[in-house]
């Protein structure tokens, strides 16, 4: 750590869970948007898919090669991606959500869009000055994934009668996982109090805010939900992530230590 | 840390200059604006590049081909890639901008252009093939992560867009 924080064993293992809680989160989505590779409803859309899946890859690369550093022994970036088991993934439910249909896609990938601006802003005054640097570099992406995202909630919400009822589904569907965003791991709490991490309680009323206002534009309804889901930042998955983990992680497993 | 100023040692410039950008192979890495510094300290070159995009798939193969241009000089080298600061398309040179339109990408425009064509629709891209600016917008992501997809409503030609990143 450049930022001359001195490191104990607990604020070690903290901060090494703080990177996975926030790159894993790339990670998922990343393989997500991946998976339409060859499969995007128009030639442009399949070719945003997979630039926003690689900017995702690109941003997981820079976190998991500081946390291999941050663990300190011969771990490195790819086994922090490719071999942990399904409990030690600590991504959000929402982005391991699986793609129904493109109305799904971009529910998925705005709602994660708009908490992702809003945390990376944050994360650029971290502390650490390696987040804050990938948080600098990252955000400058990010402001694209969610013009993309935000231009086609508004496309699909307000097009015909038919995109605007699997827009409407999606969101419904999707909404139940948005208030996990906002919710802290033990390590999220005292990366917060050290100064290194985001407090992302502070970020739930501005991003409910962004979201409603483009729902309206795009003629969509907020979905009035009292009982949201949780998990994934503990570990806890839904059932789509193991499949997920089983394509992402096959050549690893199949041939072990290959390389590119 | 926070400089953007490149330190690059003035005996290390040719070498460099020669060093071309995998994808866009008439621009050099050092018109990209990629390497910060190179700097030879003990007989040994210490460079430091930095991805324009994160995911730039190029960054390994640019490291090589820095690595290979210096032993070809007679330099042993260490690459670092960097973070910060980060990447702006500002830092491509003059004669950067006039090679990649010469290869048929247009340059990228300031930012508050490049969010009216890339938000609001405008025409102000002008088209690398024909020079109109009657040019659209057909996706926001194009061949690689730092384009877009354009079209000439003149000359019809498709063109890339490099996007504005600041």
């Amino acid at each position: 750590m450049k930022a001359g924080i001195p490191l104990n064993e607990t604020m070690k293992n903290n901060l090494y869970k703080y990177i996975l809680g926030i790159a894993d989160n790339s990670l998922i989505l990343g393989q997500r948007m991946g998976e339409l590779c060859g499969h995007g409803p128009s030639l442009e859309t399949d070719i945003a898919c997979t630039n926003l899946s690689l900017d995702l890859f690109g941003q997981v690369r820079s976190y998991y090669q500081y946390a291999a550093k941050i663990a300190g022994d011969d771990r490195t970036e790819d086994d922090i991606a490719m071999l942990r088991k399904e409990r030690d993934y600590l991504n959000v439910l929402l982005v391991e959500q699986p793609n129904r249909d493109f109305a799904y896609v971009i529910g998925r990938q705005f709602l994660f869009d708009v908490y992702h601006h809003l945390f990376l802003m944050e994360l650029q005054k971290s502390k650490d000055l390696t987040l804050a640097a990938i948080a600098n570099k990252s955000i400058k992406e990010v402001s694209y994934h969610l013009r993309f995202s935000t231009d086609w909630v508004k496309r699909l919400g307000d097009g015909t009668e038919e995109s605007h009822t699997r827009m409407q589904e999606a969101i419904d569907q999707l909404w139940t996982y948005t208030d996990e965003l906002f919710h802290q791991t033990e390590a999220d709490k005292e990366m917060v109090s050290e100064g290194i991490g985001v407090d992302v309680t502070k970020l739930k009323e501005e991003y409910y805010n962004k979201v409603a206002e483009v729902l309206a534009e795009a003629t969509l309804q907020v979905p009035d939900l009292k009982y949201f889901q949780k998990g994934g930042k503990q570990g806890i998955h839904t059932e789509h992530l193991g499949y997920l983990l089983a394509e992402l992680q096959y050549m690893q497993r199949a041939y072990p230590n290959m390389e590119w | 840390m926070t400089t953007t100023e490149q330190h690059i040692d003035e005996v290390l410039t040719p070498i460099l200059e020669k060093v071309s950008d995998p994808e866009i192979p008439v621009l050099s890495i050092m018109d990209m604006g990629v390497v910060r510094s190179a700097v030879i300290k003990q007989g040994i070159v210490y460079v430091e590049i930095t991805p324009t995009y994160s995911g730039c798939p190029a960054m390994d193969v640019i490291g090589d081909d820095i690595k290979a241009a210096l032993k070809n000089a007679g330099y042993e080298s260490k690459i670092e890639l960097i973070l910060h600061p980060a990447w702006t398309t500002d830092w491509i040179t003059p004669k950067g901008r006039e090679a990649l339109e010469q290869y048929g990408i247009a340059a990228p425009l300031e930012a508050e252009a490049d969010k009216d064509v890339l938000l609001n629709g405008k025409r102000l891209v002008k088209c690398p093939q024909c020079g109109s600016t009657n040019t659209k917008l057909v996706s926001q992501f194009g061949s690689t992560a730092c384009k877009a997809q354009f079209q000439c409503d003149d000359c019809q030609e498709p063109f890339d867009y490099f996007k504005c990143l600041k």
